[in-house]
Parts: C-alpha cells; sequence; structure tokens
C-alpha cells in the first residue's frame, strides 16, 4: 500500500508518485539564477536573429510602421504569426480574419503550455502568467531540456531565459524594419538555416534525454507525415497544432512505462 | 495602411495569442494531473519539435517542395550528427550554417 502523498511529482519525465515535501519554497528545489537563464538563451538567439530580422523587413515592406513593428513584437511575440500577419494587412484582409488566423497559428501554445506546466506548480498563479506569457517554441525547449532530471525549474532561471529571448526578439524585428531590404540577404551567409538548425538541436537533445528512441522515431514520423498533410489537405496555419496532437497521441499509446 | 486597424490587429492578436499561452500554465499547475494526460504531455516536445521542423524544411513559400530546398535538407545531416555527437545547440546552429553557407557556395542555384 503506497504511503498517503502531498503532492505528485512535477516533472514530466519521472514518476509521478515521488513525495514531496509540503513546505516546498515559492522558488522551488532549482537554484539555476536568472543569469544562468539568459546564458542557456543564448544559443537559441541566433535562430531568433535572423528569423526577426527577416520579419522585421517583411513587417516594413507591408507597410507596417516601426512603432507597429516594436508593438508586434512586444505584444504579439511569435514569429510565424507575425510573418502572415504582415502579409495579411497587405493584402488589405479584415481586421477579425487576421486576429483569427494569428490565433489558430498561435493555438499550439496551448499544448506547449500544458507540457511545461508540471515544472512550475511551485510558482504563484501570478508567476505562473509571467512565464507563460513568454512561451514559445524555442524558450519551451531549452525549458524542457532544463526541466530534465529536475523536479521543478526556478522562476529566475526560466525568466532569464524568457526575457532575453523577447528582448532579442523585439530588437531584431525593429533592427530588420529599420534596416529593411537595404542590407544583403541573409540567404547569402547561410543564417536562414539558424532557426530550422536550432529545432534540429532541440529535438535531437531531447531525444537523447529521452532515451526512447523507438517511442520517440514513430512521434517524430507521426509528426512530419501529419503537418504535410494537414498542408497539402487543409489549413497550414494548423498544421503544427494537428501533427503535435496526433504525434502525442502516437507517442503515449506506444509508450510501455507506466507514468 | 489603416493604422487604427493595425492597432486593433496587434491588440487583438496580442490577446488571441496570450491566453492559450497563460490559460494552461495559470490552471493546470494548480493541479495534480492524471497519469495518462502526463504521459501524453511528455510526448509534446518532440512532436511539436519535428513538427516545426518538417514545416521548415519540406515547404517552401508554403507548398510541398523539398526539391527546392535540397540544400537545407543537405545541411541538416551535418546539423544532425554534430548534434547526436557533441549535444552542444550552439554547435549544431554553427554547423548547421556554415554547411549550408558552403552548400550555396558549392552549388548556386
Amino acid at each position: 500500500m503506497k504511503p498517503p502523498q502531498t503532492a505528485r511529482s512535477t516533472s514530466i519525465e519521472q514518476s509521478d508518485q515521488q513525495p514531496r515535501s509540503a513546505d516546498h519554497s515559492t522558488l522551488g528545489q532549482d537554484t539555476a539564477t536568472f543569469r544562468q537563464g539568459v546564458v542557456d538563451c543564448i544559443p537559441t538567439l541566433l535562430g531568433y536573429l535572423s528569423i526577426g530580422f527577416a520579419a522585421g523587413v517583411v513587417a516594413r515592406t507591408s507597410g507596417l510602421s516601426l512603432i507597429e513593428i516594436a508593438l508586434m513584437s512586444t505584444l504579439v511575440y511569435a514569429g510565424s504569426a507575425q510573418f502572415i500577419a504582415a502579409g495579411m494587412l497587405a493584402a488589405g484582409l479584415a481586421g477579425p480574419v487576421i486576429v483569427l488566423t494569428i490565433f489558430l497559428t498561435n493555438l499550439r501554445h496551448l499544448l506547449l503550455s500544458a507540457a511545461v506546466s508540471p515544472f512550475f506548480r511551485h510558482l504563484t498563479p501570478l508567476r505562473n502568467l509571467a512565464v507563460g506569457s513568454l512561451l514559445t517554441d524555442e524558450t519551451f525547449g531549452v525549458t524542457v531540456q532544463h526541466g530534465n532530471g529536475r523536479e521543478d525549474i526556478g522562476f529566475r532561471w526560466v525568466m532569464g531565459v524568457n526575457l532575453t529571448a523577447w528582448v532579442n526578439w523585439i530588437l531584431a524585428t525593429v533592427v530588420g524594419g529599420v534596416l529593411g531590404a537595404a542590407v544583403a540577404q541573409p540567404e547569402k551567409l547561410g543564417l536562414d538555416f539558424a532557426l530550422p538548425a536550432m529545432f534540429i538541436g532541440l529535438l535531437l537533445i531531447q531525444m537523447n534525454l529521452n532515451k526512447k528512441l523507438k517511442r520517440d522515431l514513430l512521434v517524430l514520423a507521426g509528426a512530419m507525415v501529419t503537418v504535410v498533410l494537414v498542408n497539402l489537405l487543409a489549413d497550414g496555419n494548423i498544421s503544427i497544432l494537428a501533427a503535435t496532437v496526433v504525434a502525442s497521441t502516437i507517442g503515449m499509446g506506444v509508450d510501455r512505462d507506466a507514468a | 495602411m489603416l493604422h487604427d486597424k493595425v492597432l486593433l490587429v496587434i491588440l487583438g492578436g496580442a490577446i488571441a495569442t496570450w491566453l492559450p499561452r497563460v490559460l494552461p500554465m495559470v490552471l493546470l499547475s494548480r493541479f495534480s494531473l492524471p497519469p495518462l494526460f502526463l504521459r501524453w504531455l511528455r510526448q509534446v516536445p518532440v512532436a511539436v519539435m519535428a513538427a516545426l521542423l518538417a514545416q521548415e524544411l519540406l515547404f517552401r513559400n508554403g507548398l510541398l517542395d523539398p526539391w527546392g530546398n535540397r540544400l537545407e535538407l543537405l545541411a541538416a545531416i551535418p546539423a544532425t550528427l554534430v548534434a547526436i555527437k557533441t549535444r552542444s545547440l550552439l554547435g549544431t546552429v554553427v554547423v548547421g550554417v556554415i554547411s549550408l553557407l558552403l552548400l550555396r557556395l558549392s552549388f548556386p542555384v
């Protein structure tokens, strides 16, 4: 018979039957500093910089002012949605339609947010709000990596990651808007590969940490096939969301370990 | 460009993006999640990264065009090897970018 437990473990990779002390501090057990968060975010900055720059250029050529570019990056803070919105604004589409498209494109954050939430249970709702507000694909990857083997993730550390990524994005898009097409194309330096390369790195590092290659390869294949099919047969805006749902379900199905 | 419209789109888009980001974080962290749901969530990192990668590498201007991205797909190979061998994110990005640069110089399209 299991002993009574006060709470379940927060790590999504560990068994959630581990007992936890009831009087954990609100800062959690992870003592990684804000500065460490900043440092851990650095490898992702190049990917952000190049795509942010491109997003700024596209926004500018679509007719947005620098203030609007800065506001979009500060308040919406989502690369693919910003690209799409700029194009739709230039095409003169109706505001509500654009907002709906932004919503669908960014709906996948729902899953990312759910997936990291177990690491932040020790935080107050307000701090959870702060952490969640700055969640992106890239900070998600870095955060989950940091959380591997840990019961929780420190507020200071994750805000180090979040704020670094956010500021970097805003600056990149504004600089892109300022310099515009006057700068030589980043493709000439291969810099447009920084974003996919970052995803490759995050994906493989995560798979290495998971130590469940067969399951992960199935998830990977399921995700990629679904992305292709949804793009071909339906609306590409929801392909990431659909692929994540389908592939995660496949992974859950073949995941043999209990919990 | 109607700047009032842009502002409304930004504000509307901000809310539409912010809610999916924060609601699960704020709501789910208050509760212990059922084991099956946790097991599902555990797959999300690999699933979403693989999906994003497929979107980046297999599509060009919104259309399925792996051949058009052949240099990028080739550059993915050394990047993948570095990622596996070194587990370094920065190393992966640097090697990937340099590989693509070299490929583009070698095979101007």
